[in-house]
């Protein structure tokens, strides 16, 4: 019975996977610039993403942080279209627009009706040529995004953990940075750096254009022939390759913040997929987070919430893909009355019994089913379809190699993933980090009460 | 799997501000224009019938995708708990799954995996429900529903899970009494509403209350079939529908349950509550009871707040404290129109040194916007944005999932929806500038103010 499910599920796959890469397009401009294109004809809308090939870790020291700044910058007007008018025409046409900046990449999106899509991309091809960058508007935005870093990091005390510990578990590669920069970096910058920044990344021989949605894939690229075509490519710095010394034993650190709980993060550095085709570990990892983390009755939640409730919550997490290396993680809040010490212990005991008896043939069915369905899924979604694509494309394996990984994930065997445990969880590749947590104050809380005015 | 964990660090996060106006708002509409392509969503047509159960159904058929949504809703939310008894609306709900006859919550959580399907429960001040997402073949689908069913019209809340989560459940509620924003939101609710059900927090005490029993006796006044809204959305006949929504709500109780929640006090006093925080940034809300779902006046209150701080990068308060002054990274307002009129509210952080001026330029820009209205050429930004966005609000089965289930549960009319545009069209900056000024008063507001720079804590 379940077998012949599992049959009829990846049957249902490998349609899917034909259906779904027989609406993508590609094409690369005289000057670059790769378009691509997902047709879906679902809904008279679209959306034009813009990704250039150029993240945090491309920053150096000292200015950590200008990829980020030079993204907000990019909605400050160029000659043709003044600082904020980007924003109003987008709205006008009736759109929504962001950007957003990882390490890996910084990306531009517009969704709107199928219609609007010369708009779009009059107003993006614009602003990837044609950028004014005023110290006026530089003045103001890097405000903005103190403000930023303040909200997302310095005051959430689980990012700041995240941060400090990806500052500790990476000597060599840029991944120690975060994304937003240190606040130093961003005090100090000059709009000459963001300058400097779109100088050297923001050409159309580093971008990749995606549409999807209700579009004919040749009009679109008839279209971005006529809009970005013209941009001239230009020289691209050499990048640099990363190899991150290997840890060569554990590394644990503490960070104090205002907080009630302590949690626990437990990382192990991990590979990425570099060949989608050869490689097998990363999806070996891939499974192996959905064993652990990937329904409410996963292992880690059955046992250690569930049946032991030695934490509140628990999760496990690997991402597959990044241009740069990956770490499987563990974290969680113990339960009241329960320790760090304890947490570490329980989750430790899960992966001992991963190495030492692997995993049941139910649960690898399990997470393969839950891909599946998801592939379905994800359908409903345009933005998410052009967001992997892009995604792939900036990290340099390509809109090609989703089919391929779909179909590796679902040829992983128990081996694999107990081979995939045994050669990840090894203490001298471990960074613990723990949240110890800050009362607010000396004062007990609301001292004094609340002081109402007017 | 494949899904992105990484930190993305956007121009704006507005997605979880509800900063884009009245967040709720679904409708469908036909569009002459996109009709001639062909596209499935441009023109959606909803289906409403009674089950036999007494159920109101809502349904939108498409075969475009081999998947299926489905949400049942019951008029059973926070605002529903007995007044002493705060905590077992929100408990019932997240133990509807924690056990049924024959399948305990891993059985349920590990068979719905199997299968690829997805469940969550959700629950806010009026509604709570839950929804399934499965794929739409044969042995997915009826393992999909016999499990939803059976969560639903069979809960047996077992007590060693209720140990559980209530301890859970404290431990969730003292961590955020350590955040700025859960303390904001927490003090905001109960200077906006006081004692209505809208105003009240979960405090520990209340949970270590919540016996087994409450949670039966919540359950059985409160999910019945008569009041229950079940939405559909995806690839099943008109039959198989109408025997899906029999299916889920056939064994509920058919008792009358109360369905009213206490109507909210209006005016109220204006206050300025300051409470200190060693968190870098002030977290700042300002507002008054709102709007209900119902209210006439939600169309120009709606289009109205676009201009002031609903419309993402382009409304007042935007461009005031963050295009002009680089004062905050997010800074919006919006109205959360509910059963009774929920808040209307404004938001912003900024660094603690720059709360209070902050603060002030947003009191100035909304005591301006009440005062003179707005301009012809803000009013037709406003309409352009909502009427030709509005395509992107029914382009995905989930989104017209979220418009059946408000649809039905506030009992809006079936053509509300195609009216909607017309409706916003026929917006005019005088009725905008009316609506605000009988309905938002500036001197009468309740402002929150966590994370107060210590040496300004007077009047001033």
């Amino acid at each position: 019975m379940r077998i012949q499910l599992i049959k009829k599920l990846c049957w249902l796959l490998l349609l899917l996977t034909y259906s779904v890469q027989a609406e993508v397009f590609e094409k690369t401009l005289a000057n670059g610039l790769k378009v691509i294109v997902k047709e879906d004809h679902r809904a008279p809308v679209l959306v034009q993403q813009v990704w250039y090939r150029a993240g945090s870790m491309d920053e150096r020291t000292g200015t950590t942080g200008v990829a980020h700044v030079l993204e907000h910058m990019m909605f400050k007007g160029t000659k043709a279209v003044p600082a904020g008018e980007f924003s109003k025409k987008i709205a006008a046409a009736g759109g929504r627009e962001n950007a957003f900046t990882n390490y890996d990449y910084t990306a531009y999106f517009q969704q709107l009706h199928t219609s609007k899509l010369p708009l779009a991309m009059k107003l993006e091809s614009d602003r990837m040529q044609y950028l004014q960058l005023t110290t006026a508007e530089f003045i103001k935005e890097i405000k903005v995004v103190m403000e930023e870093r303040r909200m997302r990091t310095d005051d959430e005390p689980h990012a700041l953990l995240e941060e400090k510990l990806m500052a500790a578990a990476y000597q060599e590669h840029p991944y120690q940075h975060p994304v937003i920069g240190w606040m130093n970096d961003i005090e100090a910058m000059t709009a000459l750096d963001a300058q400097e920044w779109y100088k050297t990344w923001y050409a159309p021989n580093n971008a990749v254009l995606v549409i999807a949605g209700d579009v004919q894939a040749k009009e679109v690229f008839a279209m971005a022939q006529l809009y970005y075509g013209k941009i001239p490519a230009h020289k691209l710095p050499v990048r640099r390759n990363f190899s991150e010394p290997a840890q060569e034993g554990i590394k644990r650190i503490t960070v104090k913040a205002p907080a009630q709980l302590p949690y626990l993060i437990m990382s192990y550095h991990a590979p990425t997929v570099r060949d989608a085709e050869k490689d097998s570990m990363p999806y070996a990892l891939e499974i192996l987070a959905g064993i652990l983390d990937g329904n409410e009755s996963a292992r880690l939640n059955k046992t250690l919430v569930r049946e032991q409730q030695i934490a509140s919550e628990v999760g496990a997490g690997y991402d597959s893909t990044a241009r740069g290396p990956s770490m499987f993680t563990l974290e969680g809040t113990p339960s009241e009355g329960k320790t760090i010490t304890e947490l570490e212990a329980a989750l430790r005991e899960q992966l001992t019994k991963l190495v030492r008896e692997g995993v049941t043939p139910e649960e690898l069915q399990r997470v393969k089913a839950q891909v599946t369905a998801n592939e379905v899924y994800k359908r409903d979604s345009v933005f998410y379809q052009a967001m992997q694509i892009g995604q792939m494309e900036s990290i340099g394996l390509t809109h090609k190699a989703i089919p391929v990984m779909l179909r590796k994930i679902q040829e992983v065997t128990t081996q694999q993933v107990q081979d995939a445990a045994k050669a990840i969880f090894n203490d001298d590749h471990l960074i613990v980090a723990v949240l110890d947590p800050q009362p607010l104050s000396d004062k007990p809380k609301h001292a004094g009460g609340p002081i109402h005015v007017h | 799997m494949f899904t992105k964990k990484n930190t993305l660090n956007e121009r704006s996060n507005m997605s979880g501000k509800k900063s884009a106006g009245l967040s709720g708002i679904k409708y469908i509409l036909i569009f002459g224009l996109s009709c001639m392509t062909g596209n499935t969503f441009a023109s959606v047509s909803i289906q409403h019938w009674q089950a036999p159960s007494g159920a109101q159904v809502y349904f939108v058929e498409n075969h475009d995708l081999p998947m299926l949504d489905v949400e049942v809703d019951f008029a059973a939310g926070n605002g529903f708990d007995d007044i002493v008894k705060p905590g077992v609306a929100a408990l019932t709900n997240s133990l509807l799954d924690s056990g049924v006859d024959g399948l305990s919550e891993d059985d349920i959580s590990r068979k719905l995996a199997d299968i690829g399907a997805q469940k969550a429960e959700h629950v806010d001040a009026d509604r709570s429900g839950m929804s399934i997402r499965t794929l739409s073949s044969t042995a997915e689908l009826e393992v999909a529903l016999d499990i939803m069913s059976r969560i639903l019209q069979h809960p047996l809340f077992p007590e060693d899970v209720l140990t559980r989560e209530k301890t859970r459940t404290i431990a969730a509620l003292k961590e955020a009494e350590t955040k700025p924003e859960s303390i904001a939101s927490k003090a905001f609710n109960k200077a906006v509403f006081g004692s209505h059900p809208y105003g009240k927090s979960l405090e520990v005490a209340d949970v270590e209350k919540i016996q087994k029993t409450d949670l039966e006796n919540f359950y059985h006044a409160h999910y019945n079939s008569k009041g229950a809204v079940v939405a559909l959305m995806g690839d099943v006949t008109r039959a198989k529908a109408e025997s899906i929504a029999q299916q889920l709500t056939g064994s509920l109780q058919t008792n009358e349950a109360n369905i009213h929640i206490a109507p909210v006090t209006l005016e109220i006093k204006a206050t300025e509550l300051r409470i200190p925080h060693p968190a870098t940034q002030a977290h700042v809300l300002i507002g008054t009871p709102g709007i209900a779902r119902n209210d006439p006046d939600y169309f120009p209150l709606y289009v109205g707040n676009y201009v002031l701080g609903g419309g993402g990068f382009v409304s007042r308060l935007m461009n005031e404290i963050r295009e002009k002054r680089g004062l905050a990274y997010s800074v919006y307002s919006y109205f959360m129109p509910m059963q009774q009129p929920g808040a209307f509210q404004i938001g912003l952080q900024t660094k603690k040194e720059q709360a209070d001026e902050a603060i002030k330029l947003a009191r100035a820009t909304l005591r301006e916007f009440v005062d003179k209205g707005i301009s012809e050429k803000e009013l037709k930004a406003a309409k352009d944005n909502i009427v030709g966005g509005f395509p992107l609000r029914i382009d995905s089965n989930k989104k017209i999932l979220d418009y059946l289930s408000l649809i039905g549960f506030y009992g809006l009319p079936l053509n509300y929806l195609d009216e909607f545009t017309d409706k916003v069209n026929a917006v005019t900056t005088s009725q905008v500038h009316d609506a605000f000024k009988r309905r938002i008063h500036p001197d009468a507001m309740a402002t929150v103010i966590v994370g107060a720079p210590e040496e300004k804590m007077q009047a001033k």
